[in-house]
């Protein structure tokens, strides 16, 4: 039982390690909103996800860098990724109505190249830095230290969350997603445009995508390119949690994030990679449908 | 209907066959050889996973995993323990489809995306192997692979050989073998297809529900497909290799695996000939685009989307219907 | 149907087929540079100013009447950082473009996927990568301008050394750099003995946080220093990381960092770290008595101005490529390969941004490991301390 005493310096490296997957899970769990969000919508895995994020962190970035006020240019690239998200839907998304899923997938693959080979156009390959929103100052607790960025991933995210479940439970247009994610038919019988909420839930998604790339570039720095890796973070992230499931996205996100730092603190930075993705497929074997995903059922 | 369907599919090897044999007669630099070879050995990959893809209705998302291994096996037992190169493309095959099966009991339980999501996961963790395992595959900087031997007898791109008296380069050599492999795995392929398993699998593919209502153990069928689909793919990882003469990890890595999956779908899944095409396609591609520089990247993603928008069904089905539609439609004028 | 598309495809063959032809009969006049580079990709920050590089150099060497009375035809291709395109590059470059030298291989991978090709087709490459592997065993008609790691991990352990840092926590990339640096490194402190690797730990090459890895450094039995092998953006998270968790041991970062786009990146978090540069990065701070001076000042002024952007370590390594090549045909007086394979070969005191070469039959890069300074950052900017 001597182990379990707490000894101040493995007690600090712990929380160490925690604060680092925290942080990153939180980033994980909003892209996997995002992906939740369009798959509820429509049932398309969106690879064109982590794109949001890049353009959200590229475009205040390069706003910034013209002299446009921080908050505004955030305000812009904000704006600019919700005309991508509906830009999207409207011409790559809804034109293809017949299309398979996988098509569909191979879609947003598509897209998500197109989208990066205008941002390394536009914005060239170079990689640029974001000053944190607040100092910095890191913040000490128990030895360990917190980036004073972290505070405001976690923040932000958190107030997002809130939101989208008020957008859902509270308001007739998020309603409206629900029923039309739930069942197309019926949800156009009762009055529902359909087209119009599909085209809605990707805006969200993009607009959710892009506050991420902006709170987490401090952290992570950005580059046209960033949107690959942290997008198909957030599809595993939201594979575990269960498509579907706004819950499921942000406990997956979060899962995911502080297994990789654990991994990375205890075991080895080599394989923290293969331990995350091992993780997934445990949680698969045994819950088929991630942690919290709804049955569905399948159509005969 | 179904003799119809095999006599289909006949035609189709016989084109394909006519197009690798007549290949040589339009080209002679042995860059387009090389290339050519190269296309081969990946279609012959694709045309395993569309057995898993097109028929079974499975997605892999991992399936460069398979590649890799294949090609690594083959390159550490030939270079490391002096194996010869059949030997080891055999075991090599052999082992990978034993991981296939082992992996693929559990996951093929999983459906539709989450099936998607535990082959990424198997594919990523692989090539995290190949990566860090520094000492075996030279890590990330990759490890140089001896040339094809058969019984001590060389195949390699820089030599010369005769072939029924007529003096050949290594080039030619290795692209005609190459077309073979691919005839060859076109024409197994096809086979499968046309069994009582194709049957099943096709079953499978149209309803899971109903093909299990009517007796067909589903999960038996969809763990031989993707066991038969990854020993394709280490076959052809391993010639991959000894064609190449080099490896890097990236032979096992996600964007390989992406690549795969988009040749199948862009070529037309389902149809053996039309994956084939797929892959032709987006190995030429990036060949054409390479001289609009900076562009590349949002050319090839704005054909990729519009040309998936447009031919959702993929290449050759799109153009064989509407040739098929045109016809009929003549047909109709003349009578 | 079939008759029709394989009518169609003949046709389609036959015209590409003499397009080629004609393509490669029409332009026998210049002298054809050929380069694979890693323009996009993660490794674009090799290849992009390499390219730029090569691309000035060519124009101003045409604008100054070419080489042997010829002009110089670049023909490029973007590899992506990937082995097999690469190789695929490499292959057209030599059978489709006939080109008379490579310089180019951003990456160890791409360049050893393109050795086989290119010591069959027996044509003189240059490389432009760092890993020892390139040119030991020496290849008869491959060679290189970047430093090898080894001489990095040298220069940087006999520094840690002479301040009495013995014992180091090593972090690294799992790339290609960052793997092959760690190697050496590793190889290296056994060698001199007196050095202890007491902690080794990895991130991958888009991971955005190491503070996990760098806490269990810092927690390391006896750590006295901190080095960091890798390049692109994660050298710049682990020195911030490292700013951020106070961890108060020297600090150092290998060559791959060597801009000022990484001191950007890292900001003031990179006070005090120091790290293996060629002098470019500071060529007011060298003597005028070094050779190097008016080349390396050259190289940074004419760069800076054409593309607007800093000058990078891994653009000199192409200008020192080019330079070479140039050099090697103008001694041959022909492109015959294996005139030119000869004469650079021969190469001696040839001065680059770089360093120094000195080639011989048994050296194919030419450089000494005191071709690297040690520089320190300071105030925010490079400075040389050794």
């Amino acid at each position: 039982m001597a182990a379990a005493r707490a000894d101040p310096i493995m007690f600090s490296e712990f929380l160490q390690y925690l604060f680092t997957g925290i942080t990153i899970g939180a980033i994980y769990a909003l892209i996997a909103l995002g992906f939740t969000l369009i798959y509820n919508a429509s049932h398309v895995i969106n690879f064109a996800q982590g794109e949001f994020l890049m353009i959200g962190g590229m475009a205040t970035v390069s706003l910034t860098a013209m002299g446009v006020p921080m908050l505004l240019a955030i305000v812009l690239a904000v704006a600019l990724a919700g005309l991508m998200g509906i830009a999207l839907q409207r011409l790559a998304i809804a034109p293809a109505k017949d299309a398979n899923v996988v098509t569909l997938i191979i879609i947003t693959i598509g897209a998500s190249i197109f989208i990066r080979g205008l941002a390394q156009l536009v914005w060239g390959k170079k990689y640029h830095v974001m000053p944190n929103f607040s100092g910095d100052e890191p913040i000490e607790v128990f030895g360990a230290v917190l980036n004073s960025q972290s505070l405001w991933v976690l923040g932000v995210g958190a107030v997002l969350v809130a939101v989208l479940v008020y957008f859902f439970t509270r308001t007739m247009t998020g309603k409206a997603i629900l029923a039309t994610s739930m069942n197309k038919d019926a949800a156009r019988l009762v009055g529902i445009r359909t087209q119009m909420v599909l085209m809605l839930a990707f805006m969200v998604s993009a607009l959710l995508g892009s506050i991420a790339g902006i709170v987490v570039a401090p952290i992570t720095f950005t580059s046209y390119d960033i949107g690959i890796i942290l997008g198909l973070k957030g599809f595993v992230a939201a594979a575990i949690g269960g498509l579907g499931s706004g819950v499921g996205a942000v406990v997956g996100g979060l899962a995911l994030g502080v297994v990789e730092a654990m991994a990375a603190g205890y075991l080895s930075s080599d394989y923290k990679d293969a331990v995350a993705f091992s993780m997934i497929l445990l949680v698969l074997f045994f819950m088929p449908r991630g942690l919290f995903g709804a049955k569905v059922v399948e159509r005969v | 209907m179904i003799v119809k369907l095999s006599e289909f599919r006949l035609k189709g090897l016989v084109f394909l066959a006519i197009v690798v044999f007549a290949l040589p007669l339009f080209i002679s630099n042995p860059f387009h050889y090389s290339l050519a070879t190269q296309i081969a050995l990946i279609a012959g990959a694709v045309v395993g996973l569309n057995l898993l893809v097109g028929f079974a209705g499975q997605i892999s998302l991992g399936h460069a995993g398979f590649f890799g291994l294949g090609a690594y096996f083959s390159a550490i037992m030939t270079s490391h323990y002096g194996w010869s190169a059949i030997p080891a493309l055999i075991v090599g095959a052999f082992g990978v489809g034993i991981i296939a099966w082992v992996v693929g009991r559990p996951i093929l339980r999983l459906k539709g995306h989450y099936l998607s999501m535990a082959t990424l996961a198997v594919g990523f963790i692989i090539a995290i192997i190949l990566n860090n395992e520094r000492e075996m595959t030279g890590g990330p900087d990759g490890m140089p692979v001896p040339a094809f031997d058969v019984f001590g007898w060389e195949l390699s791109p820089f030599g010369q050989y005769s072939l029924f008296g007529m003096d050949i380069s290594g080039d030619l050599a290795w692209y005609l073998f190459a077309g073979v492999v691919l005839l060859v795995a076109v024409w197994l392929a096809q086979n499968l297809i046309d069994s009582p398993i194709g049957r099943a699998l096709r079953s499978v593919h149209g309803s899971e529900v109903a093909a299990s209502v009517v007796g067909v153990n589903t999960t038996k069928y969809k763990s031989l497909v993707f066991v038969i689909s990854a020993v394709y793919a280490s076959v052809m990882g391993a010639l991959y290799a000894h064609f190449q003469g080099f490896i890097t990890p990236a032979v096992a890595g996600f964007e390989f695996s992406i690549l795969l999956i988009t040749m199948v779908v862009l070529g037309g899944m389902g149809s053996t000939i039309g994956v084939i095409i797929g892959a032709v396609v987006l190995e030429l591609l990036p060949q054409v685009l390479a001289d609009f520089q900076e562009f590349e990247m949002v050319l090839f993603g704005l054909i990729l989307m519009l040309t998936m928008i447009f031919m959702p069904k993929g290449l050759l089905p799109t153009v064989a219907n509407f040739l098929a539609k045109r016809r009929s439609k003549s047909a109709g004028g003349d009578a | 149907m079939n008759g029709t598309l394989a009518r169609y495809t003949k046709k389609f063959l036959a015209i590409t087929a003499a397009g080629l032809l004609a393509m490669s009969a029409q332009a026998a006049d210049p002298i054809r540079i050929g380069s694979f580079l890693s323009v996009t990709g993660p490794a674009s920050f090799l290849g992009d100013p390499e390219l730029k590089t090569l691309e000035m150099y060519v124009e101003k060497i045409n604008e100054e009447g070419g080489v042997l009375g010829r002009q110089l035809e670049l023909i490029h291709y973007d590899d992506a950082g990937n082995a097999s395109k690469a190789r695929n590059f490499a292959s057209r470059l030599i059978r489709s473009d006939r080109v008379d030298i490579i310089v180019g291989g951003s990456t160890t991978g791409a360049t050893m996927a393109a050795v086989p090709l290119i010591e069959q087709a027996q044509i003189p490459f240059i490389s432009l990568a760092g890993a020892t592997v390139i040119t030991t065993p020496v290849k008869k008609w491959v060679f290189k301008t970047p430093q090898s790691d080894r001489m990095a991990a040298e220069r940087i352990l006999t520094d840690m050394e002479s301040r009495g840092l013995t014992k180091i926590g090593l972090i690294s990339g799992t790339g290609g750099f960052g793997s092959s640096g760690r190697e050496q490194t590793l190889a290296v402190a056994k060698e001199m003995g007196n050095i202890e690797v007491v902690a080794d730990e990895t991130y991958g090459g888009s991971d955005t946080d190491m503070t996990a890895q760098l806490t269990n450094i810092r927690g390391a039995d006896g750590v006295q220093t901190i080095l960091n092998f890798g390049f692109g953006q994660g050298p710049a998270i682990v020195t911030r990381n490292y700013a951020q968790l106070s961890i108060d041991l020297p600090f150092y970062q290998s060559h791959g960092v060597a801009s000022d786009g990484f001191l950007e990146l890292a900001g003031d978090s990179a006070e005090g770290l120091r790290l293996p540069a060629s002098p470019l990065l500071v060529p007011a701070s060298l003597p005028d008595s070094d050779p190097q001076k008016p080349i390396v000042e050259a190289y940074k002024s004419e760069y800076e101005a054409r593309w607007n952007a800093k000058v990078s370590t891994f653009g000199a390594y192409a200008y020192d490529g080019l330079m070479l090549a140039v050099e090697a045909i103008e001694k041959a007086g022909t492109t015959d390969k294996a005139a030119v394979r000869d004469a650079l070969e021969n190469i001696q005191g040839h001065v680059g941004v770089t360093g120094t070469y000195n080639m011989s039959a048994d050296d194919h890069n030419g450089l000494t490991a005191d071709s690297f300074r040690i520089l320190e950052v300071q105030n925010g900017s490079w400075k040389l301390v050794n």
